[in-house]
């Protein structure tokens, strides 16, 4: 029989009963419009915290003092005070691979810029902070060496900073004082955004960690170092070879726990894309439940159909429809009434990710091939449940069809 | 004339249940090409049986049935489904049109399932051909439901004649009909029989057998009686008359 004419009298079947195909498939349009959404939803949470991955620069290793996981008892984590200046050189010159490092040690407190006062957090680092971190200026520059070598009394601003302090005003060359400790600034941060934990980068003021350690804290301990590896594949064999030359340094050797933890991006990354990929995982699942419960409800009207229709299959095989014409005839109904479900799911599961984006701010992303999958799964859902009534339809016996009243 | 039915020694047993139900017991007929035969019989005389064998939607349990030359005791049920399409025609006494389906439509039926692709061509040319024929080529786009009975009977034949079969059977064809309508169709039929096709009727109405060539009793599953009609009536002739008796009725009153 011709692909096209079953096509058509399946089509019409349908119009024959438009309330009822619509109704049938709302499960697959509702099951379909859930996946994608749900997944839109889920891979624009990632493609979120992707960015902030970037955003903590590249091929990045990060040093924080004090054991992370110590006994199960959360350290006051940077505040252990075991990272030396020591360790720093140790890693600059020993380690192959490495390209910068950056000590870290940091304060918190309020800044004073004329008449404005604001309360951040500022951070001692080398200049070559700004580089592992991928950081640009968007005004002035950053602090040279030579300002580490002289601990001089000059700072880098993020964007939320300037904008606390200064508003439109230029910051740089303007003074601002922490602690009552005035310092000039020298350069303003381009704007990064929320970082994975989910604190504002641009919140922050930078200086010469040596500034930090002479002028503020008084003290030569780190919170942290940052090291910046040449590719992306040395992440881990710097970061093995950092463990040992800290363990050596640190006179650590086991059952001993050690008293720093390092972490490399990739790790961080995946800690971060944990738990939105489980999120997306339950989504879709959720989603896909509900696919389920469409391919019944088609299942459900298309045994009805067969019943309501026994006379006419009687017909068509009176007048030489084989058993496979009957079967392909329903089975292309079942798939057809399907796959509208799918196309009309995608768009609205398309209207909702972008609805949920407008409304509630969550930024969603609709990927090509989830709406691709979508379609098919859609498409394999109706061939899956209108199986077994189109078999149905075509093993009646016509004599039995054309009497059934 | 060549033989478009031959039976020979056929049987139909059902086994329903602990008894054997002998529907069908030994019937041997020969139905040559360009007759015009009622199968007639009370309820339960096997006629239905017999009609289905016939029709190729059963297949006998015993004995031989050539249809066309063709054996076709043996065959599976995709082959009986390709010999219904090609070789029979079926007129129902429910007419058993498709509902809402126009009338072209339902006459192109039984083309849609052709398997040979050469013969699939013209499909609405053959249909409003076939409809020309029984007189309703100005409804061709009207639903079952826009026709009236008579109409719907004839659509139904149109179905029956679009494939050119060697056979046409009507099972009841006149049953759900008032009597001249039954008349009017039988005159389609005479024309159609008179145009040399083969047509084997079944009937439990007398007068209506009464305009086929040859009538064929049924019981307890046998042919009981064989006969030619000797006094055949013309359905043209006897709407003439009606038409006469109706004109006589209004000058009277």
């Amino acid at each position: 029989m011709r692909f096209f004419a079953t096509f058509r009298i399946a089509l019409r079947a349908l119009r024959r009963n438009k309330l009822r195909s619509v109704l049938t498939a709302l499960g697959i349009i509702i099951g379909v419009g859930a996946v994608i959404a749900m997944v839109g939803i889920g891979n624009g949470a990632k493609a979120q915290v992707d960015a902030q991955i970037a955003s903590l620069g590249k091929n990045v290793i990060i040093i924080w003092a004090g054991n992370v996981t110590s006994g199960g008892v959360r350290m006051g984590q940077g505040n252990a005070g075991t990272l030396l200046m020591r360790d720093v050189e140790g890693i600059a010159q020993e380690i192959p691979g490495v390209v910068a490092v950056s000590p870290e040690i940091g304060l918190g407190g309020q800044v004073i810029a004329g008449g404005q006062n604001w309360n951040t957090r500022m951070q001692g680092e080398a200049p070559e902070y700004f580089t592992i971190r991928q950081w640009p200026f968007m005004a002035g520059m950053s602090f040279t060496d030579q300002d580490v070598r002289g601990a001089t009394k000059v700072c880098v601003i993020g964007k939320t900073v300037a904008t606390q302090l200064f508003g439109d005003e230029d910051p740089v060359g303007r003074v601002i004082r922490i602690w009552s400790v005035p310092m000039v600034v020298v350069g303003v941060l381009a704007p990064k955004g929320m970082s994975v934990m989910g604190t504002d980068q641009d919140d922050i003021i930078y200086a010469p960690y040596t500034s930090v350690m002479k002028r503020f804290l008084r003290t030569s301990n780190l919170r942290a170092i940052n090291v910046q590896t040449a590719s992306q594949d040395l992440l881990t064999p710097v970061q093995r070879q950092i463990e040992a030359l800290l363990r050596e340094h640190h006179h650590i050797s086991p059952p001993k726990e050690d008293d720093f933890t390092v972490r490399n991006q990739e790790e961080i990354a995946e800690m971060a894309t944990a738990t939105t990929k489980v999120m997306t995982l339950l989504l879709a699942a959720i989603a896909s439940v509900s696919l389920v419960v469409g391919g019944i409800g088609i299942m459900n009207i298309m045994l009805v159909s067969v019943t309501e229709r026994t006379r006419e299959i009687g017909i068509r095989m009176a007048v030489g429809a084989h058993a496979r014409d009957i079967l392909l005839q329903f089975l292309i109904e079942a798939i057809t009434l399907s796959s509208l479900g799918g196309i009309l799911g995608i768009a609205i599961g398309i209207g909702a990710a972008k609805a949920l984006s407008a409304l509630a701010g969550w930024p969603t992303l609709i990927s090509v091939p989830a709406v691709v999958v979508a379609f098919l799964f859609s498409a394999a859902v109706g061939v899956f449940f209108g199986f077994y009534p189109a078999r149905k339809a075509s093993q009646l016996d016509p004599i039995e069809a054309l009497r059934y009243e | 004339m060549p033989n478009v039915i031959q039976l020979a020694d056929v049987h139909k047993t059902y086994h329903t249940g602990e008894v054997d139900v002998r529907a069908v017991r030994g019937v041997s007929l020969t139905i040559g090409s360009g007759e015009f035969v009622a199968l007639m019989g009370a309820s339960g005389s096997g006629k239905s049986t017999m009609m289905n064998i016939l029709g190729c939607l059963d297949r006998p349990t015993g004995g031989h049935y050539l249809l066309d030359g063709v054996d076709v005791s043996e065959l599976t049920r995709e082959q009986l489904a390709d010999i219904r399409n090609t070789k029979i025609g079926f007129v129902f006494q429910g007419f058993n049109l498709l509902s809402r389906t126009s009338a072209l439509e339902n006459v192109e039926l039984p083309m849609l399932y052709i398997r040979d692709h050469l013969q699939r061509h013209n499909v609405t040319e053959r249909a409003t051909r076939a409809l020309r024929v029984v007189g309703l080529a100005d409804r061709a786009d009207h639903h079952p439901s826009q026709l009236s009975g008579g109409q719907q009977q004839r659509v139904a034949i149109a179905r029956a004649l679009v494939n050119q079969p060697a056979l046409i059977l009507a099972d009841e064809p006149t049953g759900n009909l008032d009597s001249r309508t039954s008349i009017e169709i039988m005159g389609v039929f005479q024309k159609l029989n008179d145009e040399g096709i083969t047509i084997v009727m079944v009937t439990h109405e007398l007068d209506i057998a009464q305009y086929t060539k040859r009538n064929v009793v049924m019981r307890d599953g046998c042919v009981v009686s064989d006969v030619i009609v000797s006094k055949r009536l013309s359905a043209v002739e006897e709407l003439q008359r009606l038409e006469q008796d109706h004109q006589a009725v209004q000058l009277t009153s």
